[in-house]
């Protein structure tokens, strides 16, 4: 073994408990940043899954502006085709074509202003949760049907249930008077009292046919497998678009900028936390350092006196740290790792989550990922501040006079 | 040639608001091979000369020649490499690296030096022999004797084979049975590889063994004399 790094692991060891207390603190923090970036990350992804699965999907094709100014005329011709294209030449079968516009709807006693939308049918469960959530009656079965599906607040608001009848009027996309009549034969109840409020779905087909929409339609919602295969995707699915026709293809974070902003400010003030957290023990490890040269210092006069340049022994420290340190990620990552994998695999959950988890269609469990970047960013910053607290201790070194640090006690 | 010449060396150390004399305009010059003692009793001067010829210390003023390279403007970096390859040192409390063994510790100079590993080996091995502590080349100092430990430290010194030994005062914690060996050892070492050999003592076991006998008293060499060794 080399001498420098002989030297390093002999000193650590001339105080065991000092050592072990140093490394025990670094070990503590790197399992818990661990366990909390892992269990963040899983969070955040349980949270884009979810959020994305109720509606929006992982990536839309819309004409340009469509996303910032949502006007009926912004449509996309011949989507449905479009939309066939995709799923056949991506072999991806959650793809489903919308068409939506703002219309008053009257019930036989009140009227309410509403977002409405046309799906198709056999598709939209493959992009969205909301098919899924019905209070009563049923989704849209018939493609052709004056069929209507609507938020459980609305249904309440409208005081309309199952059966009844829903008067819609509205502007076609050519400008012209828009009307019909619908039968309302289901009742969603999304948990989210905003979207329930205001939503209510029709045929695709029907809603081209009322509001003169023709073989147009304003998106299309494209679902991937996973999060991870978004860019992928999006990238085939531009290079899958009419080279004349003037779309864009918007990926979730373009079409939800308040979900990763939530994301961001929550990692922010969680990384304050795991920064406190990280300080402590790089003073920790300053403490400990700074103990070990102080007490050397007649040793270090006598490498000095024999001819050892002080960068060098500055180096040595900074080797002892690095010891020290690895040790500490090595046991953290490992405890750490270990503790996320078996939680990735049976999850756990808190009293009252799987109420919550029931009401908003989410799985009444958290799963930590076992992830790369969670499992070594922690880890590797409290490697990094341990190694910048020996700096100091490492640089005093420099000053150091052979004959005074000689007789140093 | 001239191993070590210092010239007009002056040195005051600041003790409270006192001002000590350590050397008061010191000329001296110390051939090649030649074995000095430098003489006084506490605070006369040998330990502050011993530690400028060895680039440990500066003087406020003069100069200091080893060979005819001048060492006392260097700078830290180049007084180290200096001593690094060309002096070795003996303390009193011999100072060796407590968590090295005997032989790490003897091979620390030559691994600092960049000699590789074989080399290290076959010349830490050679010199422990030399004195006397083969079969001890695995024990750390906590597990010998004083002696041994003084022995310890003079094969680092003389392991990289330095044109010179500084000793401070190297036999103040031995006994005289001890001691001898250590002067012996120091002798035969002294004619066999023609090294320089300076030693601050005021052990007279270790006086009557120099061929020369520098006396210093205040800071300031006060007689110089030859005499036929022991």
């Amino acid at each position: 073994m080399n001498i420098a790094l002989h030297l390093a692991w002999r000193n650590l060891w001339r105080h065991p408990r000092r050592t072990w207390l140093t490394i025990g603190a670094m070990v503590f923090s790197n399992i818990i940043l661990v366990f909390m970036l892992s269990l963040q990350f899983g969070m955040y992804a349980m949270m884009i899954d979810n959020t994305l699965a109720v509606f929006t999907g992982h990536m839309q094709v819309q004409v340009p502006g469509y996303k910032d100014d949502m006007k009926m005329r912004q449509s996309i011709p011949d989507a449905a085709a479009l939309g066939a294209t995709l799923r056949e030449s991506l072999a991806i079968d959650t793809i489903a074509v919308r068409a939506s516009t703002f219309a008053l709807a009257s019930s036989e006693e009140r009227s309410f202003g509403i977002q409405i939308i046309g799906v198709q049918p056999e598709q939209e469960s493959g992009v969205s949760t909301l098919p899924g959530l019905l209070r009563e009656g049923s989704y849209l079965a018939d493609p052709n049907a004056s069929e209507v599906v609507i938020g459980s607040v609305l249904a309440r608001n409208m005081r309309v249930s199952v059966g009844d009848e829903l008067t819609l009027l509205g502007n076609g996309r050519d400008g012209s008077f828009a009307a019909a009549v619908v039968n309302v034969v289901g009742i969603i109840d999304s948990g989210m009292p905003d979207l329930d409020r205001s939503i209510a779905q029709m045929p695709l087909a029907v809603f081209q046919d009322v509001f003169f929409m023709g073989n147009h339609a304003n998106e299309i919602v494209i679902k991937t497998a996973d999060l991870s295969l978004v860019a992928e995707t999006k990238q085939k699915v531009e290079g899958l678009l009419p080279a004349n026709a003037d779309l864009v293809v918007h990926d979730w974070d373009a079409l939800q900028p308040g979900l990763k902003q939530a994301i961001q400010a929550d990692l922010a003030s969680a990384w304050f936390m795991y920064g406190v957290l990280i300080i402590l023990v790089a003073f920790s490890v300053l403490n400990t350092m700074l103990m070990s040269v102080l007490e050397r210092t007649r040793e270090f006069g006598i490498v000095m006196a024999l001819g050892l340049k002080p960068g060098r022994l500055g180096r040595l420290i900074m080797l002892e740290t690095t010891l020290m340190g690895g040790m500490g990620l090595a046991l953290g990552v490992l405890f750490g790792g270990g503790l996320v994998l078996v939680l990735g695999v049976n999850g756990f959950s808190y009293p009252g989550m799987e109420e919550m988890a029931e009401q908003f269609n989410m799985p009444s469990r958290i799963y930590p990922h076992l992830q790369l970047i969670p499992l070594l960013l922690g880890p590797g910053i409290v490697f990094i501040s341990s190694l910048l607290a020996s700096i100091w201790p490492a640089a005093r070194l420099h000053l150091l006079q052979p004959v005074q640090a000689m007789r140093a006690a | 040639m001239s191993t070590v010449r210092c010239v007009e060396l002056c040195r005051t150390f600041k003790q409270g608001d006192l001002e000590v004399v350590g050397l008061d305009h010191v000329s001296i010059e110390i051939e090649q091979g030649e074995f000095v003692c430098l003489v006084a009793p506490s605070g006369g001067g040998k330990t502050t000369l011993l530690n400028a010829i060895g680039g440990l210390d500066r003087p406020d003023a003069g100069e200091i020649w080893i060979g005819d390279k001048r060492i006392d403007n260097l700078s830290k970096g180049d007084l180290a490499e200096m001593r690094l390859n060309n002096i070795g040192f003996v303390f009193q409390a011999y100072n060796l690296i407590p968590v090295l063994t005997a032989r790490e510790n003897v091979e620390f100079v030559m691994h600092v030096q960049g000699v590789s590993a074989e080399e290290r080996r076959r010349k830490s091995e050679a010199v422990l022999a030399e004195v006397g502590l083969e079969g001890l080349e695995d024990r750390r100092p906590a597990k010998m004797s004083g002696g041994q430990q003084q022995r310890v430290a003079v094969a680092r010194a003389i392991v990289s084979e330095p044109t010179m030994v500084l000793a401070d005062e190297p036999t103040a914690n031995l006994d005289s049975h001890t001691a001898e060996q250590l002067i012996d050892l120091f002798m035969s070492l002294n004619k066999k590889h023609k090294t320089t050999f300076i030693i601050a003592t005021h052990d007279q076991r270790v006086v009557a063994y120099a061929r020369r006998i520098v006396k210093m008293l205040d800071g300031q060499v006060v007689e110089d004399i030859s005499q036929q060794p022991a």
